[in-house]
């Protein structure tokens, strides 16, 4: 499509009498419900967050009489050391989760990628995680790694006589239960990505890379994982935006404590906006939120768009 | 056919009579198949109270509908309803530092409204039964600091669910140590440190970051003689008796039972309740959890005493209060359900269910039957109406400021001042930030 002799026209019925001017407009109307769609549910709500970060709002009182601050919202925002560390925490699970999930992911993909016996329940087994509502999820191991009573502390007292750890209620131990959660529900996420991609691999390749003498190491880090990089990138991608919008399972578990050691952005913003009551404040910090979140999709797709061959279609 | 007309008339006349004092015979009748939505607290006391409830519905003909949810959740949810032009909720039940928000925000029906109708009011409610301290810091606002009790307060909700703290122990830990219960704060601290040096979990508290955390805190800072602000909204908490508190709180926590900073109020109680803490100093609400073999290892092993006290007697007031939402469709069967609930005879049912009551009467009436009825009896006059400041920026002050410095005085060995002096910087510049100054700026013009 991209080359060599113009396209050809499709033959039309112009004995019909449909205009061919309207017949240009025609594929626009065809996606205008979607985009209006996409513009009422997405961006318009993206619209009211940045109206209301300019406003002093408090639910129960009516936004007519909020006051317009101007972007003192943005100004506090800069400075507050409280929103600069829920963005490190942000970071700092992020790296941890995301590069753990794609190496476990990756790996164990790798594993079940060839017809062994029971690889197909092992490959339920290894995504019933991501079948459970984050809630479940939050609420499944704050009970395991709960001080007293939790199932790690017994089984580590047990197995190898280690004293009770308060799980929760340590700044880092609390961090790694948190990252440690968060690796069990979404590797399957990575596993079950990656396995499909394998999968739709030409066999061919394959085996002509082994003909070529690539043993199995070579086979995979010059051959599978380079031709599934675009599925990859995508898989980092959706994990990377999750990371930013993660709220439920640490809201459950920890709450963001102890201090502010789990309190990632999105869990900052719900404080913000529903303990302190501060709804405009807590609307900049989500209007910086998006806007980072953006930046990182933009440099990751700007690194490998896996779309671009097809940026003609 | 004249005769056939009086007759008619004479019939139509006692027919009238009759359903006109039939109205007056049963005022809830006007009210029967009505239905309301209560929105409360998924808590032990209220779950008992569904079968009142039920004996409400019954002898009324009201229909209830309840939406219980854990209650730190409840404020959003009423907040939201409460704040469209009409709500789904007819009666709301707030926890005691959110009526300042409530009313400062116009979100409900002042009583008055319905105790001025004489209808509605039955004659032998008695309001002034009830506890005062409960009264004061579940229902009214206004008054000396917009929270305290005072000429210009007004009643917007009734307790129920309301509390205060005692002591809870276990009998046969302290008889195994040789320990009598502590009635002050330093007959208090050497008892948890004999305890902990014998390897036995001393006291329970909450201790998760945010509310819970000040929760713990406040039940000592009062005792101590400390107080958030002082009479012109400047934060003393990091004078002397708010370190101290803070102070125990640590404590407590290299003492007590594994994991006090992940404890919200239900994993502090089932500490005590499960058997891995040898006190607890919190609601009152423990000695009828500790009777409830559901929930309880330790009936029949524990005793109650007062809170100690430290430079005075200062224990906490709280729970929950009743009210109804100002964008209620159906205020006045709302009322009439309050009126049944914390009635003297519904206050009793409620304590025959499992319950707290709310009303002296109640507890002089059961003090023989109960172990710590007595001791609550004794611990009321004292009960502190100001122990916790409940103006409508208190959730701020106490889940963002306190709440973070309070986690980091119990999960790290810090010096407690400089903690303390940055939590009240920062509640400086919240209470400036509203406007709390002004007039002391003002004057000083």
């Amino acid at each position: 499509m991209n080359s060599g002799s113009p396209p050809t026209k499709p033959a039309v019925r112009d004995d019909i009498g449909v205009d061919r001017d309207y017949r240009l407009i025609t594929p626009y109307l065809f996606i205008a419900p979607a985009v209006l769609v996409m513009f009422g549910g997405l961006a318009f709500p993206v619209f009211q967050s940045v109206y209301l970060s300019f406003y002093d709002w408090k639910i129960g009182t009516p936004l007519s009489t909020a006051e317009n601050v101007g972007f003192a919202n943005y100004l506090r925002l800069i400075s507050d050391p409280d929103v600069l560390e829920s963005l490190w925490v942000t970071l700092k699970f992020g790296f941890w989760t995301i590069s753990l999930e794609m190496i476990l992911g990756i790996s164990l993909a790798l594993m079940l990628e060839k017809p062994i016996r029971g690889a197909s329940l092992f490959r339920t087994i290894f995504i019933l995680p991501l079948m459970v509502s984050p809630v479940v999820v939050g609420l499944i191991w704050r009970y395991l790694f709960d001080a007293r009573v939790g199932w790690i502390n017994y089984y580590l007292g047990v197995w190898f006589g280690m004293e009770p750890q308060v799980w929760l209620g340590d700044a880092e131990l609390a961090f790694f239960a948190i990252v440690l959660t968060d690796i069990w529900q979404w590797t399957p996420f990575i596993f079950i990505i990656v396995i499909a991609g394998l999968q739709a691999l030409p066999s061919e390749v394959i085996e002509a890379s082994r003909v070529d003498g690539a043993n199995w190491w070579q086979q995979i880090f010059l051959v599978k994982l380079p031709m599934i990089s675009s599925i990859l990138l995508i898989a980092l991608l959706m994990r990377l935006i999750d990371v930013f919008r993660a709220l439920e399972v640490m809201y459950i578990m920890t709450g963001g404590g102890p201090g502010r050691a789990t309190e990632l952005m999105s869990l900052h913003i719900y404080n913000r906006a529903f303990d302190a009551q501060l709804l405009g404040y807590a609307s900049a910090i989500s209007v910086l939120l998006i806007t980072i979140v953006f930046l990182f999709s933009l440099a990751i797709l700007m690194l490998g768009n896996p779309m671009k061959d097809k940026a003609d279609v | 056919m004249v005769k056939k007309l009086i007759k008619a008339a004479v019939a139509a006349g006692v027919a009238a009579t009759l359903s006109l004092s039939s109205a007056f015979a049963n005022p809830y009748e006007k009210y029967a198949g009505q239905t309301i939505v209560v929105s409360w607290p998924a808590l032990s006391h209220f779950a008992k109270a569904e079968t009142l409830i039920e004996e409400f519905t019954e002898e009324t003909g009201i229909e209830v509908e309840i939406d219980a949810l854990q209650y730190l959740k409840l404020r959003d949810r009423q907040l939201l309803e409460m704040s469209k032009p009409k709500g789904e909720y007819d009666i709301v039940s707030w926890v005691v530092m959110w009526k300042g928000e409530y009313v400062s925000k116009g979100l409900l029906t002042p009583l008055s409204q319905f105790f001025t109708n004489g209808a509605l009011v039955d004659p032998q409610y008695d309001i002034d039964d009830i506890a005062d301290a409960y009264l004061q810091n579940g229902g009214v606002v206004g008054g000396k600091k917009g929270y305290m009790p005072g000429k210009s307060g007004a009643l917007y909700g009734v307790p129920f669910g309301a509390e205060t703290s005692i002591m809870a122990y276990r009998k046969d830990i302290f008889e195994e140590q040789g320990i009598e219960p502590p009635g002050t704060y330093d007959e208090l601290r050497a008892a948890m440190k004999k305890l902990g040096d014998a390897g036995v979990p001393a006291m329970t508290s909450r201790g998760k970051t945010g509310h819970q955390v000040t929760a713990g805190w406040l039940l000592h800072l009062a005792p101590l003689g400390g107080k958030v602000f002082d009479d012109e909204w400047n934060p003393v908490f990091n004078n002397a008796a708010g370190v101290e508190a803070a102070q125990v709180m640590r404590e407590i926590t290299q003492t007590g039972p594994k994991g006090v900073p992940s404890f919200g109020f239900g994993e502090a109680a089932a500490a005590f309740l499960g058997g891995d803490a040898a006190m607890y100093i919190d609601t009152l609400k423990i000695a009828a959890m500790a009777r409830d073999p559901k929930l309880s290892k330790v009936d029949g092993k524990v005793g109650y005493a007062l809170h100690p006290v430290g430079s005075r007697c200062g224990s906490e007031t709280g729970g929950f209060a009743m009210g109804i939402p100002a964008n209620s469709q159906n205020k006045e069967a709302a009322f009439l359900f309050i009126q049944y609930m914390t009635s003297k005879a519904g206050d009793k049912r409620m304590v025959e269910l499992g319950g707290d009551p709310i009303r002296m009467s109640t507890y002089d009436h059961f003090k023989d039957k109960f172990d710590e009825y007595p001791v609550i009896l004794e611990q009321l006059p004292c009960a502190d109406a100001d122990w916790r400041p409940l103006i409508p920026e208190w959730n701020e002050l106490n889940i963002d400021v306190l709440g973070q410095a309070l986690t980091e005085v119990i999960t790290t060995d810090k010096p407690i001042q400089p903690i303390m002096d940055a939590a009240a910087e920062k509640a400086r510049a919240i209470m400036e930030r509203e406007g709390y100054y002004s007039w002391a700026k003002y004057r000083a013009k």
